[in-house]
């Protein structure tokens, strides 16, 4: 076991710990930090089963040569286009779109169209854009979508092509 | 959330139907993945309660409210970079500050940060990543953001 892992593991158990400590005190802020613990889990344990499970569907139903012909080196602006449009279905956040881009990119996915994804379905889930604009007004969400989506697409194209050069690989568990 | 439910359980059906050592190697697959990175899950789970903690919702508007606005914007960076909040709740606090004259740019600041950089969910990018990718990416997200808050200051006329 690595220095790394103990680490991590001891501080999940130190959590614990204060946790339990906490309840068995009436610690207030050890509570409140267990309830924050538990709404969160519940929101995200919501999601997480059906995504990884569509995530396994994609995994044997999708042929890799379908993945590279629309996200792969020869796809082009189109390619671009189909991430911005996975994006704006994707549910949850940040947090689902990292597995189901690792998917993409076993398939196939070139990287800049993969850092396009990420960022995107960070900015343009459409359910969050579109009570963004009920609350704050449709000017705030086109000004932050027409903004924000070029940026996203430009810096993606030069970050995928550095790694590419670089011959940086993704894989779980790279850190 | 709801269509996510049905959706699945219609993929499933489906799959099923067509093929059913094919569905159960999906459902092998998606349950390995789950668990390889449900230890990433549980640390970043850990630091949300903590951070949720020491930085709630009030103290935000709080301080989001109470400054002017360069400095808002700054702070709207800083603390959309550090938490993590559903829509369900930002967006309402987000109008309930702007009524209370917070600029555009402020809450434009703090909602695009809060959307596109992930300080709290590094533990998983870093699992797909890598260190030096993730700190890039999150970087250059916070930069895209601090540009769209600069860009809402000038269509709304707050800037100039």
């Amino acid at each position: 076991m690595s220095r790394n892992k103990m680490v991590k593991i001891a501080g999940i158990v130190a959590y614990f710990f204060f946790i339990l400590f906490s309840f068995m005190t009436g610690f207030d802020p050890g509570k409140q930090i267990a309830q924050n613990f538990i709404d969160f889990s519940l929101d995200m344990f919501k999601i997480l089963p059906c995504a990884f499970l569509l995530i396994g569907l994609f995994e044997v139903w999708v042929k890799k040569e379908t993945v590279e012909k629309h996200f792969g080196q020869e796809s082009g602006i189109k390619g671009y286009i189909w991430a911005l449009l996975l994006a704006s279905t994707t549910v949850g956040g940040l947090y689902v779109a990292f597995p189901v881009a690792y998917s993409l990119y076993n398939k196939g996915a070139k990287l800049s169209i993969i850092f396009t994804y990420i960022s995107s379905s960070a900015v343009c889930r459409i359910p969050m854009t579109i009570f963004e604009a009920s609350f704050l007004g449709i000017k705030f969400s086109v000004i932050r979508l027409w903004v924000s989506l070029p940026l996203v697409i430009m810096s993606s194209i030069i970050l995928g092509n550095y790694l590419t050069k670089k011959g940086y690989k993704l894989m779980e568990g790279n850190s | 959330m709801r269509y996510l439910y049905v959706i699945t359980i219609l993929a499933l059906f489906l799959s099923l139907a067509k093929d059913r050592r094919k569905t159960l190697r999906a459902v092998k697959i998606a349950f390995k993945r789950f668990a390889n990175i449900l230890p990433a899950f549980l640390i970043m789970l850990i630091f949300v309660s903590v951070v949720l903690f020491l930085v709630p919702d009030r103290l935000i508007s709080a301080y989001l409210g109470s400054s002017n606005k360069f400095v808002g914007v700054g702070l709207g960076l800083f603390f959309g970079s550090i938490t993590l909040m559903p829509g369900f709740i930002v967006f309402p606090l987000c109008s309930i500050l702007l009524k209370k004259g917070v600029p555009y740019m402020v809450l434009s600041a703090f909602t695009t940060t809060l959307m596109m950089v992930g300080v709290l969910t590094y533990p998983i990018e870093k699992e797909y990543f890598g260190t030096k990718v993730t700190i890039i990416r999150n970087l250059v997200s916070f930069l895209i953001a601090v540009i769209v808050a600069l860009a809402t200051g000038i269509f709304f006329g707050e800037l100039f």
